[in-house]
């Protein structure tokens, strides 16, 4: 019988436990931490969507959804592409330098080479995420003479230009997201993939 | 380091002023004094607790997921609570997991209750001065029933409807009021998406509030009379006169507290083993049947309720109608319940553990425990003749065991008088107790193949 | 007193046997299915079977077509064999055919297939896919052994050839096509009336062959174990997963966490005297 208590074993024990009670921890943690991520569903909801565009007009827009969010794509004629060159003085990142957008489409038509005249852009307002309306018209009433077509969002003003690049002076910050997407046939556009 | 704690001792002391932390460690873990003699029994407390964190986590993370509709999906004959039931299953990350943790632990809830009832049976837990305690315990065990109950019908499956359906109609058997009783209980004249929305409601806040309240409750009056031991000895009367600690008590922390870790790690290793390979349990966990969508309009061949609930099923049906109202078998059901409460003023005996109890009370108890698993056992089949006849003579023995009591209770008392001081297990008393559990897992399986 | 109630509780146990009479089962066997849900190949064969002949009827809603890569298939390979032309690779697996339509052919709704194995089990599946029978007195023509009055036909029948039931009075031996036999027991007046029952392969199918009047249905019940077993995996598609993560489980609790508590245990414990 004998009272003496080894301290250093006692601790040891007690850390050794602790840790392998921490492992513990963590592993039950994660299912509950995994199920927070998009499910299945979220992720076939937000698969990759096929558009068919060869019915789109020169000068025309659809919306494709993906993700939950509007994808826009636009057939610019050659008189949109000549006049979007026009105003680069007025925009804040004429070359998107500062937005997001796949590498092949970091030019100033903001879109693959090999089809430069079709926009395919997230219709989601940088500035607080609303959705700005298509305005091609030239030099309208309420957008001034200059206006040479382009994105104008209603809900604070925010313009942008055929290519979804930000004006300058409007709340937006920067130019309009481009998702990745590429061209599985003629006429056919996948959005959500490039690979 | 120096510097560190004396960082830790000045936010200890500063919160201390606002708020007694210190207190209530020291009187709920480190200067708590348990009886240094507890034995088996006395892990099922704490597990009932773990168990309990379980169910609340896991449920917690399934109400994100999980849809309260009844309405069917467009299209397909699958109503869209089943489904996303099986969304959680298939399509959320680790959401299988959730899932089968909380309807294991639903299953292991009852296993470990039980198990704790017994020791307050066999110990004599409940008597003087604990009766609060066991009737804390016993609220409990109710809102325990009701919270399994209510969370059966969530999955919408062809068991959760057609049980809901035949308990709730239990209620339209109490004479004059009954009919509409149960059509208010419903929402609806059959169980319906109001239904299905209100024991939503009840199963995952309601119910759930109450249970917290009542641990709190149970664990605040043990806490003040102490705890009970194998040997229904009283530490209290037993104190070292100089530092008026008890001299049979040990601190619950570290004590009490290593030694549950050890159990739950063992708990947790039987729990796994369940979960990771036999989520079903044989059709005990989770009842076939409801892998079938609810259809309000097919009864399946044979409903029984989940393992729990089957020792009060089997009375419930073992009482015949007379007079013309089928009351008697829901009172029957209700009573054997809440008999249960009435132990501490049915016990007679001058001593508590079953360790200096006479002869009487060890037959009564093992004929009691015989008829609970037997009742248990016949609940879950689909009730005959030969059936019926034998779960009324179990129910007889069930009731008898209580309404008897303070008779046989009375003087009842063994050949070693009760000590002075707690005991210590012996091999004897180890050998016995797997002696007797071995007996009776072989005697209701027997019991089982039989009828 | 210890050894006394443990004579009581072996008495009872003793008398149980002789108090109650063994009661007879007139239910039909279930043969064993012989399924394994890490066979890969025999579930990618079940997941064609169930595209080409349930799906048309049945959905297994809570099932995704893209959860089939699960099996080793290519999304490619999913589309091409196993999708209906209109549908994405992420939809869950829908009948073609719309519930309402469906009940008004069949006189209910099919059900939904997705837990199906879960409901009734691999056993009964894999004896109910080989227990149809010709049975004019039925809509459809078809009859089962495992579930009387059956409202769908049966799909199979160009695999398995047709059966027939015939019933015996007495034992019977089961001699030349016969498939499956069981006996029956009935109580009339009191007596024991035991007959018979056979299935019989009266026409060969794709799968099945008469020879010298023996029923040879070994290529028939290898392409039903594989649609059963692909069922039983579809009921549970994380079963596999959720077991090998049990084994991880039980190894580190059993070799980790119990001995490292029980250690701790002991040693705070010595102070107990």
């Amino acid at each position: 019988m004998t009272n003496q208590v080894d301290n250093s074993k006692r601790r040891f024990l007690t850390l050794a436990t602790g840790a392998v009670g921490g492992v513990a921890v963590v592993a039950v943690a994660t299912p509950f931490i995994a199920s927070f991520f998009p499910s299945e569903r979220a992720k076939a909801a937000g698969a990759p969507v096929e558009v068919d565009i060869s019915k789109l007009e020169p000068g025309q827009k659809i919306d494709v959804e993906w993700r939950g969010k509007p994808v826009w794509v636009v057939n610019r004629t050659k008189e949109m592409m000549d006049n979007m060159a026009k105003i680069e003085a007025k925009l804040v990142d004429p070359s998107s330098e500062g937005s997001e957008q796949p590498e092949y489409a970091k030019n100033k038509g903001r879109s693959r080479e090999d089809r430069a005249n079709v926009l395919v852009a997230l219709g989601v307002c940088t500035h607080l995420g609303c959705s700005p309306t298509f305005r091609p018209d030239l030099a309208p009433a309420d957008l001034g003479a200059e206006w040479v077509g382009g994105f104008y969002c209603p809900c604070h003003g925010s313009k942008f230009d055929l290519a979804g690049r930000v004006y300058s002076g409007v709340p937006a910050p920067k130019n309009l997201d481009i998702p990745p997407y590429k061209y599985v046939s003629e006429g056919v556009l996948l959005v959500g993939e490039d690979k | 380091m120096s510097k560190l704690q004396a960082l830790a001792g000045n936010v200890m002391n500063w919160v201390d002023d606002r708020f007694p932390a210190t207190k209530m460690y020291k009187e709920h873990l480190s200067e708590y004094y348990a009886p240094k003699n507890f034995n088996f029994w006395y892990y099922f407390g704490s597990l009932a607790l773990l168990v309990l964190v379980i169910q609340i986590v896991t449920g917690i993370f399934l109400t994100m997921n999980y849809k309260p509709d009844g309405s069917l999906i467009p299209g397909t004959n699958v109503s869209v609570a089943f489904m996303s039931v099986e969304y959680i299953m298939r399509d959320v990350a680790g959401g299988w997991l959730i899932r089968y943790m909380h309807s294991t632990g639903a299953s292991m809830f009852f296993v470990v209750v039980y198990l704790h009832m017994f020791r307050g049976l066999v110990y004599g837990s409940y008597k003087q001065p604990r009766e609060l305690i066991w009737i804390f315990g016993m609220m409990i065990f109710l809102c325990l029933m009701a919270e399994a109950f209510l969370g059966y019908l969530l999955p919408w499956g062809q068991m959760s409807f057609w049980g809901a359906q035949v308990i709730v109609n239990l209620f339209a058997s109490i004479p004059v009021i009954g009919p509409d009783l149960s059509v208010w209980i419903r929402g609806d004249f059959v169980v319906s998406d109001a239904t299905l929305n209100r024991f939503f409601a009840l199963h995952v806040i309601a119910v759930p509030l109450v249970l917290l309240a009542l641990v709190v409750a149970h664990l605040v009056a043990l806490h003040e009379v102490g705890s009970n031991n194998p040997d229904g000895v009283e530490i209290k009367k037993n104190k070292d006169p100089k530092t008026g600690i008890p001299l049979d008590g040990i601190p619950f922390h570290p004590y009490y507290t290593v030694k549950d870790i050890f159990g739950v790690a063992v708990f947790l290793a039987i729990f796994s083993y369940v979960l990771f390979f036999v989520p079903e349990m044989g059709g005990f966990f989770l009842e076939h049947p409801n892998f079938d969508p609810a259809d309000p309009l097919k009864t399946p061949p044979h409903i029984a309720p989940v393992w729990y609930f089957t020792p009060y099923y089997a009375i419930l049906r073992a009482i015949p109608s007379f007079l013309g109202t089928q009351v008697w078998g829901v009172i029957g059901m209700g009573a054997a319940v809440m008999i249960i409460a009435l132990l501490p003023w049915l016990d007679r005996s001058p001593v508590k553990s079953i360790r200096y109890r006479g002869p009487k009370f060890k037959v009564a108890l093992v004929l009691f425990l015989i008829a609970f698993i037997c009742l248990g056992i016949l609940g879950a089949k689909p009730s005959t003749n030969l059936r019926t006849i034998l779960a009324q003579g179990f129910s007889f023995i069930y009731f008898g065991f209580f309404i008897l009591m303070p008779f046989y209770t009375k003087n009842d008392v063994g050949s070693t008088p009760v000590p002075a001081r707690t005991t210590e297990s012996n091999t004897q008393r180890q050998l016995a107790f797997l002696a007797y559990t071995a007996l009776a897992i072989v005697g209701s399986f027997v019991f089982g193949k039989l009828v | 007193m210890k050894i006394k109630i443990a004579q009581i509780l072996a008495a009872f146990s003793l008398i149980l046997p002789v108090a109650l009479p063994v009661q007879a089962s007139t239910e039909v066997a279930l043969d064993r299915s012989p399924n394994d849900v890490r066979d890969v190949e025999s579930l990618q064969r079940g997941a064609q079977l169930f595209a080409n002949y349930c799906l048309s009827c049945h959905g297994a809603t809570a099932m995704r077509y893209n959860r089939l890569q699960d099996l080793g298939l290519s999304e490619e390979q999913i589309r091409n064999n196993l999708m209906f032309a209109s549908e994405k690779i992420g939809e869950p697996m829908r009948a073609a055919m719309q519930a309402k339509e469906a009940k008004v052919w069949f006189g209910a709704t099919p059900p939904d297939l997705s837990l199906i194995a879960r409901s009734r089990g691999a056993d009964w599946l894999y004896t109910y896919f080989r227990s149809f029978y010709l049975d004019s007195s039925r809509p459809t023509g078809w009859n089962n052994t495992v579930f009387d009055k059956v409202g769908m036909p049966h799909v199979l029948w160009q695999l398995q050839g047709n059966l027939e039931l015939k019933t015996v009075e007495g034992r019977a031996e089961a001699k030349g096509a016969v498939v499956r036999s069981w006996e029956a027991v009935e109580h009339v007046d009191g007596k024991e009336k035991i007959s018979t029952h056979q299935l019989v392969l009266t026409k060969a199918g794709e799968l099945t062959r008469l020879e010298d009047g023996k029923a040879n249905t070994f290529d028939y019940d290898k392409k039903v174990a594989d649609l059963t077993n692909y069922l039983v995996w579809m009921g549970e598609p994380a079963q596999v997963t959720r077991e090998r993560i049990g084994y991880g489980v039980l190894l580190f609790l059993i070799f980790l966490l119990i001995p490292m508590t029980y250690m701790l245990k002991k040693e705070y414990w010595r102070d107990v005297h």
